[in-house]
């Protein structure tokens, strides 16, 4: 049976309820929260600043960290806190998808720190800590080429599904797994594709469709963040 | 400063269309497949790409399941990087990048279905089978994450079941069974990693043309049935892509993926023709 009705009754290419937020933290240059239905996280940006030990600084751009971390009551059953090779690999793919971003030329020998914490998890949490962390970023007054927006798109048997919950990352078909889970960024005036991820299973000729879903909703998920930014006082 | 030359000249021979090594853009590196490179091991191999070689021991192990697959056996994919195979590598915790890459592979091996892990529970609830692939890398020169995988591919097709002693409880190291791993060949995962250098993409890099480049992007490509079908992807690196360059990718993966298929078929074929041959003695 084809996936035609989405369990929380959205529409195939419907983002779940959104919050985005300017300035939680007030010690951070920058930070906001953003949530997609019940995933939230909240970023912090602390810097420009110089980069110690100093033979960790590059002489000629700045240098981006990202610490993404899952806070341990966010998922139901406990998971042990500190860093894990999820949590690495995570910090590392978002380090990449927002360093082409941020005018590090301009800021030799500084790090920027960018901590990403998941208060509440319903699958697409690391593209609800993009999401936070751009937002964090312009809020901290950072120069930025362009925003970035992060969105999961899913395949659910075939059917290209946006922004999936963790019910839809878990569906089945005929008792088998069923569901493929494609988080995404695209930049937002360039369009270009700063991350991307992919586990399941695709059919290859699908993919175009998927990446076309992903920039549309990247499209509608960087209204909110503009107008969170804007609203800010 | 040798780093920026190089950086220079492989983004001139690229954007040529051209390798430093007069590749094509698209023309894997010559691999060569040795079996049995520890007896010790369930199953093992070295696969050469070029100049790039590593070596991948299977070892199982019993243990209990996960409580939310209490019928399934349980796998771990582990990479080191060695000192010994490059100056870059240093002793001490795992770096990112062995993270990473050890998560890419068994990403793949997981999602396709490649693995039966039903059929490794021994007990349910209790006592299951866990397979550990274990990877080492004896020379870089580009490209580990693809040849890590293939590595993987090869050696689980051609691990054996250790004996265990149920009473015991205990496994008998060393003394084999016939009895293969669980393998839905038909799912079996090809992994291609892409390289983005400028506008210009190839794949299988050396060493010095991975270091040039902006970004990668992995693409885990089985053919279950008619279509191919791709069971992950990783993006690396500050690289922009568009949607044509994955586009590009798929096209490239896709060819690359049947011909990869048939060298994994045709060097377990030997490999399994070799091993009666030796039990005839």
């Amino acid at each position: 049976m084809a996936y035609t009705k989405r369990f929380d009754g959205r529409k195939l290419d419907e983002l779940r309820p959104i919050q985005a937020k300017v300035g939680v933290i007030p010690n951070a240059d920058g930070s906001a929260l953003f949530g997609q239905g019940d995933t939230i996280a909240i970023a912090a940006v602390y810097g420009p600043k110089i980069l110690n030990p100093k033979h960790q600084q590059n002489p000629e751009k700045g240098v981006l960290r990202v610490h993404y971390n899952m806070l341990s009551f966010s998922v139901g059953e406990r998971i042990k806190p500190g860093v894990s090779r999820r949590s690495q690999e995570i910090s590392k793919v978002t380090e990449w998808a927002l360093t082409p971003l941020v005018m590090l030329d301009e800021l030799p020998g500084t790090v920027i720190d960018i901590h990403i914490n998941i208060l509440q998890a319903n699958a697409g949490t690391r593209c609800a800590g993009i999401n936070a962390a751009a937002m964090a970023l312009a809020h901290a007054g950072i120069p930025m080429k362009e925003m970035i927006s992060a969105v999961a798109i899913g395949s659910m048997g075939g059917t290209i599904t946006t922004d999936i919950s963790k019910e839809e990352e878990d569906y089945e078909e005929d008792g088998e797994k069923a569901a493929t889970d494609i988080p995404m960024t695209f930049l937002s005036n360039s369009e270009k594709i700063t991350l991307l991820q992919l586990d399941g299973a695709i059919p290859a000729k699908k993919l175009k469709e998927a990446l076309e879903a992903g920039k549309e909703a990247c499209k509608k998920i960087n209204e909110y963040q503009k107008k969170a930014l804007k609203e800010y006082k | 400063m040798t780093y920026k030359v190089m950086k220079k000249n492989v983004m001139k021979a690229i954007a040529a269309g051209k390798r430093l090594d007069s590749r094509e853009l698209f023309e894997q590196r010559e691999i060569e497949v040795k079996f049995g490179v520890s007896n010790k091991a369930e199953g093992s191999v070295s696969v050469k790409m070029g100049k790039t070689e590593v070596v991948c021991g299977i070892k199982m192990g019993v243990a209990e399941p996960y409580t939310d697959h209490e019928n399934e056996g349980t796998m771990m994919t582990s990479l080191e990087l060695t000192p010994m195979s490059s100056p870059d590598f240093e002793y001490g915790q795992p770096s990112i990048q062995a993270v990473e890459t050890a998560r890419i592979i068994d990403r793949g091996i997981r999602e396709s279905g490649f693995i039966d892990f039903k059929k490794l529970c021994i007990k349910e609830g209790e006592k299951v089978w866990s397979i550990f692939i274990d990877l080492a890398t004896i020379n870089d020169d580009g490209n580990l994450i693809d040849a890590g995988a293939l590595a993987a591919l090869l050696a689980l097709r051609v691990a054996r079941f250790p004996v265990y002693d149920e009473k015991k409880e205990k496994i008998e190291f060393g003394e084999f069974t016939d009895k293969k791993l669980p393998l839905n060949v038909d799912k079996m995962p090809v992994t291609l990693t892409f390289f983005k250098i400028g506008d210009s993409l190839f794949f299988d890099p050396t060493r010095e043309e991975e270091d040039a480049c902006d970004g990668r992007l992995t693409m885990e490509i089985s053919k279950p049935g008619k279509e191919e079908m791709i069971n992950a992807m990783q993006k690396g690196g500050e690289a922009c892509l568009t949607i044509d360059d994955v586009e590009k990718m798929v096209e490239e993966g896709t060819k690359a993926h049947k011909k990869l298929s048939n060298l994994i078929e045709t060097e377990v074929e030997k490999a399994e023709k070799s091993e009666k041959h030796g039990k005839k003695k």
